[in-house]
């Protein structure tokens, strides 16, 4: 006679359920690892150092500098691979506000009712209609022009996004039968958010959440561009950007470099973002055993 | 000792439509009742009331003491503690009553946990025991399976041991071998049977199908259009219907089994 615990002894480990694996999501994860790359060895080495102008202006490729150097004889290589970590910090933070912010926000909005849903809702569509870069400069106004508001502004934003998505989302996974069944067994508010709406709305938040990096990551750019981003001599993409901009037609590379990375980055994370879609879809994974 | 009390329950659709009108009916602990009526006739409705889990916008008036709990305006707090302890549901559909990304051990385990205050290894010892005692085979490997990995019939059974496993005093079995395949659903039947005598445990037996309400409880409720039609004994009300309603109930259901029975003579 076996017992259950004989069973569990003599099993091999759990069969997970067939994780598919997608040729978006490893085409993604290789563009976005490249700069990912850039960014951590950036954390420990870097070729030249960053206020380092002993190459001589607007020098070409080539003759110990990989892609030449800017109008003050700052290595591009260099100003690029630093420029890499502000692209993360400033996709991961805004991400990060507007997670934090959205879905609270998203599940209070979904669980009240009458005038309160209604303010809520409005609310969150005034926000959405609000341009992020008036917005960004009311916060760098109230503050200053540093990464910090930049993310703070662009989380802001995208936070009003993700609300209206989770309101959605939650909303639906409410009117559930396996919610109700979860409260007639006596599960508490608290407890059915956190064990049933949450994992149950994740699978499309994460996706979209994908897609607020990439987003983050433009806005940042073009905030720093505008310089309400991450103050000088701290080299954003979009600040390389706007600095070669004078000298597009002589050195070329000032102005290609960032421009042809920040493509990769954000094409790299939306590709992530379409293939955990198709690996995550729980229509996709069940109902075909 | 009475273990639910309803009396004039009423519950209204957001319009003021009444969807159940003046419904009156108790279960002794112990004892099983049978609520019996075509779809639409309120059955779902009473038991979601009976839980204070009506759907958003509905109104219930008139009275349901479960427990010696008034449901009825009772705060949420209060029926948290109740559902589950008092009395806990079984539903129709199992596919979509089990949640979809929780595999069915943590499904089980999670009401036994807040039941018996067990952790870690003796609480998965008593996940694989619940599953073990709605004879469903390889514990083991159905706890760690996702509701979709295993068979509808299966599915219903760890249904039914996540509601046991709040060893409520009633059990609301609603419609639960509806969704099943013919062949399983006499199992279903005979397995609800025994666990709920095992237990002594009070049941409210929701179904349209007279014929297996019959084989479960000793008492019937008879619903048309929200209301109390008739009520009385399982062998009374088959034996000698009074309303009108009632006597359709019994005459289909006989003229399904003569059916059977004319098929298989020889």
């Amino acid at each position: 006679m076996t017992t259950p615990t004989d069973l569990l002894a003599t099993e091999p480990r759990a069969k997970r359920p067939t994780r598919r694996t997608s040729v978006t999501l490893t085409a993604g994860a290789v563009l976005t690892g490249l700069v990912a790359l850039l960014a951590l060895v950036s954390l420990l080495w870097l070729p030249y150092g960053p206020d380092d102008t002993s190459g001589g202006r607007l020098a070409g490729p080539g003759d110990g500098h990989l892609l030449g150097t800017d109008k003050l004889g700052r290595d591009l290589f260099t100003q690029l691979m630093t420029g890499s970590r502000i692209a993360f910090g400033a996709g991961l933070g805004s991400v990060a506000v507007a997670a934090l912010i959205g879905v609270t926000l998203g599940v209070l909005a979904a669980f009240a009712q009458g005038w309160l849903d209604d303010t809520l809702s409005a609310f969150l569509d005034i926000l959405i209609a609000f341009p992020t870069l008036l917005l960004a400069m009311l916060v760098v106004a109230a503050r200053s022009a540093t990464l910090g508001s930049a993310v703070l502004a662009i989380g802001l934003a995208q936070s009003a996004v993700v609300a209206r998505l989770v309101r959605i989302l939650v909303k639906r996974v409410l009117t559930q039968d396996y919610i109700t069944a979860a409260r007639t067994s006596g599960t508490s508010w608290p407890r059915t958010v956190a064990g049933h709406v949450l994992p149950n709305i994740w699978p499309t938040l994460v996706v979209n959440l994908a897609l607020q990096f990439g987003l983050a990551v433009l806005a940042e750019a073009g905030l720093s561009y505008l310089g309400l981003g991450a103050p000088p001599p701290n080299a954003s993409w979009g600040r390389m950007l706007q600095e070669a901009q004078a000298t597009f037609t002589t050195a070329p590379a000032g102005a290609l470099a960032p421009g042809v990375l920040l493509v990769l980055l954000v094409i790299g994370v939306n590709l992530i973002a379409d293939g955990l879609r198709d690996v995550l879809d729980p229509a996709g994974r069940g109902r075909r055993s | 000792m009475t273990l639910l009390d309803v009396s004039g329950l009423t519950v209204r659709a957001a319009g003021g439509r009444a969807l159940v009108t003046d419904l009156s009916f108790t279960v002794d602990s112990g004892e099983r009742l049978g609520l019996i009526g075509e779809s639409g006739s309120g059955k779902s409705l009473t038991t979601l009331a009976v839980l204070g889990l009506l759907p958003e916008g509905m109104t219930v008036t008139g009275s349901a003491v479960l427990a010696g709990t008034q449901v009825v305006g009772a705060p949420e707090k209060r029926l948290t503690a109740l559902r589950g302890r008092d009395a806990a549901v079984v539903f129709q559909e199992p596919l979509t009553a089990l949640d979809p990304l929780m595999r069915v051990g943590r499904q089980i385990a999670g009401p036994l946990a807040r039941r018996t205050g067990l952790k870690g290894r003796a609480l998965r010892d008593a996940t694989y025991e619940a599953l073990d005692r709605v004879r469903l085979p390889e514990p083991g490997r159905v706890a760690r399976a996702f509701p979709h990995e295993i068979s509808g019939g299966q599915r219903q059974r760890v249904a039914l041991a996540a509601a046991l496993a709040c060893e409520p005093a009633l059990l609301i079995a609603d419609e639960p071998t509806t969704a099943l395949d013919v062949s399983v659903q006499a199992e279903m039947l005979d397995l609800i049977d025994t666990l709920v005598r095992e237990r002594e445990m009070a049941v409210l037996f929701v179904s349209h199908d007279l014929a297996v309400v019959a084989k479960v409880t000793d008492r019937v409720l008879v619903m048309k259009d929200g209301r109390a039609v008739e009520e009385g004994a399982v062998r009374d009300i088959v034996g000698a219907p009074r309303e009108a309603y009632t006597r359709d109930l019994v005459a289909s259901a006989r003229a399904l089994e003569s059916a059977l029975d004319l098929r298989s003579a020889p």
